[in-house]
């Protein structure tokens, strides 16, 4: 690699543009006459480019396509009735939400963890669990999010979120949680 | 089922039982029966559940060794049946320094107990243990028992839980069940951060050994007919695995990949299959596994979810539960899936069902008021009788003998403990291990 410091040193600065220009200069020489190439333009399209050494941009909430955004703007988690897995009318906008977010951002791929609560035998809660997983794996897949991106677990009831032992905590422990395993910015 | 008169076996003569206890693969020597003697004037009915425990006087067995622990073992596995009361005998004057001599009786008729075991442990030139033990009708001054046990000095334990054992199968005509193991999770930290190893323990708490490091999340664990394997059930936030753990060569293996979760798996009696539960696109069935020909057959196709089976004791049948028919209930079905009938129809969600190593009773965990109970049932879903209640009791499983249940129960404060009921329901105890543990399997009698 032989390009100018002074170049490499103003490049570093913009850090979408080095990837694209890199490529460019070990990309082997076309023998022959060729084409002329099109002057490459370092980083034509940044979204962000400060021209000067600009002060932190004071902080907005988490940033777009992260794990911290869908969990804080999106919501991570739906709750269920008791010993049931139907996708309840009240979760259906955070779940409409995840698959949108999903579709956005579809280098992301997530596991969905269901959860029982105490109020059932270990077994039993581990199949009520996969049953709950699987309602929002299939309500996201109709919402036009690729199966393949998706995974699914239960930890039936072996990861209580409240440890209380009344109907608040219980209902707390009977959800559906969409974690993000892998492409989150 | 055989047996269930206990006024009958109880009159049986010495031999026949004697004979049953080989003792070859334990490192134990042979046994010596002495001759038989009438039939018992005391007896207790298991089947009544002992109102008054029997008080019975276990002094310090004589000799340079051991003499007052394994005394002190028998006393504990006969206590915590809830069908003998050891009385304190310390200051009995009869020392009964020789196993050879009779008792003086009226000595042992002043404290009250109806029974007398004593014995008397000698050391061998290579160190060790004979061990000789005589059970008496104190009242009738007749000998009930006279065995003779030799072992290694590290297996005195064991030498104490099968003169328990002979104890009370002399004195119930019921097997005894104290010369076994029982597996367990053993639970720690707090109840959001819950670490779950995976244990075993005598039977008596006594022994505990700790086979998972807690890096994943281990439960119902289950014996072999032989109690040289246990499966059990690992959670990971990856998926889970069904593990086959051999306890003398440590190896382990799985029971195979399958696309989606695996879980709640129990060997058949004869060792050679396990059923467990494999859950795909959200639907639990149960599955049987060969192990030599590593086959696995999907038995249950409801959309419902179908999970706990466990075998009769003869393999041909086996018990499960289902939501199928709205809710949790219990079914019972052909090994090879056909022929489902269900057993339970009462209020209320029923689980966890066990087939008694006795083929008489199923036990199950059942859910109704806002409550957990431990209940039995006939095979075909009759003579239903809870046994237990709190806010959380589950998993039951049986002694060998079949009259005698372990499972957990959790408190509204967490931490869960390990108790026992016996199939009246009125003997019911912590069982002997000190900690939070939750899941327990009871293994068959060891050999």
């Amino acid at each position: 690699m032989s390009f100018d410091t002074k170049g490499a040193a103003r490049l570093a600065l913009i850090g979408l543009a080095v990837a694209s220009l890199a490529a460019c200069t070990s990309r082997p020489k076309p023998a022959g006459p060729a084409e002329p190439v099109a002057p490459q333009q370092p980083a034509p399209e940044r979204p962000y480019t400060p021209t000067t050494p600009a002060p932190d941009p004071t902080p907005q909430g988490p940033l777009p396509g992260t794990i911290q955004d869908f969990v804080v703007n999106v919501g991570d988690r739906v709750y269920f009735d008791t010993d049931e897995y139907t996708v309840r009318a009240d979760a259906q906008p955070l779940l409409a939400g995840q698959a949108q977010w999903l579709n956005r951002y579809s280098s992301v791929k997530v596991r969905i963890e269901g959860n029982a609560d105490e109020r059932g035998t270990r077994e039993y809660n581990l199949a009520l669990g996969a049953r709950r997983a699987n309602a929002v794996r299939e309500f996201l897949v109709g919402q036009g999010v690729a199966a393949s991106r998706i995974e699914t677990i239960s930890f039936g009831k072996e990861r209580p979120l409240d440890p209380g032992t009344d109907e608040t905590a219980w209902a707390k422990n009977r959800n559906a949680r969409t974690a993000i395993t892998d492409g989150a910015r | 089922m055989t047996a269930s008169a206990p006024a009958q076996s109880v009159k049986r003569r010495l031999a026949t039982p004697l004979l049953a206890m080989s003792l070859a693969l334990a490192g134990f020597g042979a046994i010596a029966a002495l001759p038989g003697v009438a039939a018992a004037q005391i007896e207790i009915d298991i089947d009544k559940g002992a109102v008054k425990p029997m008080p019975v006087a276990i002094p310090a067995f004589a000799g340079a060794q051991r003499g007052a622990d394994i005394a002190q073992v028998i006393s504990g596995n006969l206590e915590r049946s809830g069908l003998f009361q050891p009385l304190n005998v310390g200051g009995v004057t009869d020392k009964l320094t020789d196993v050879n001599v009779q008792p003086r009786f009226p000595d042992w008729q002043a404290t009250g107990a109806q029974a007398l075991i004593n014995g008397q442990v000698t050391v061998g030139a290579d160190g060790s243990l004979r061990v000789d033990f005589r059970l008496w009708d104190t009242f009738s001054q007749q000998q009930l028992l006279g065995l003779q046990f030799t072992s290694t000095a590290e297996n005195w334990r064991r030498v104490a839980h099968k003169i328990s054992d002979a104890v009370y199968e002399r004195l119930t005509g019921e097997k005894g069940y104290f010369d076994t193991r029982v597996a367990f999770v053993a639970e720690s930290g707090p109840k959001l951060a819950r670490v779950k190893r995976l244990g075993i323990m005598d039977q008596d708490g006594a022994n505990p050994q700790y086979i998972t490091d807690g890096s994943s999340i281990v439960m119902t664990p289950r014996f072999s007919a032989t109690s040289q394997e246990l499966t059990y059930m690992a959670l990971r936030p990856t998926g889970s695995s069904i593990y086959l753990l051999n306890l003398q060569t440590n190896r382990q293996e799985t029971v195979g990949r399958f696309p989606g979760m695996v879980f709640a798996p129990r060997f058949s009696p004869d060792g050679k299959k396990v059923a467990f539960s494999v859950e795909k696109g959200g639907n639990s069935d149960i599955y049987v596994l060969d192990l030599r020909t590593r086959q696995s057959t999907r038995i249950t196709t409801d959309p419902a979810i179908d999970t706990s089976p466990s075998f009769s004791p003869d393999g041909s049948k086996i018990v499960f539960n289902s939501d199928r028919g709205g809710q949790a209930q219990l079914y019972v079905m052909n090994a090879d899936g056909s022929g489902v009938r269900r057993i339970s129809y009462g209020g209320g969600r029923y689980t966890t069902p066990v087939w008694s190593p006795r083929g008489d009773y199923i036990a199950f965990t059942k859910q109704t008021g806002g409550q957990f109970h431990i209940g039995v049932m006939a095979t075909d879903g009759g003579g239903e009788r809870l046994l237990t209640t709190s806010y959380l009791d589950e998993g039951p499983t049986w002694a060998p003998n079949g009259r005698v249940l372990m499972f957990f129960r959790e408190g509204s404060a967490g931490n869960p403990r390990l108790w026992t009921v016996d199939i009246t329901g009125r003997i019911l105890r912590p069982a002997a291990y000190p900690g939070a543990a939750s899941d327990p399997a009871w293994s068959p009698l060891l050999d």
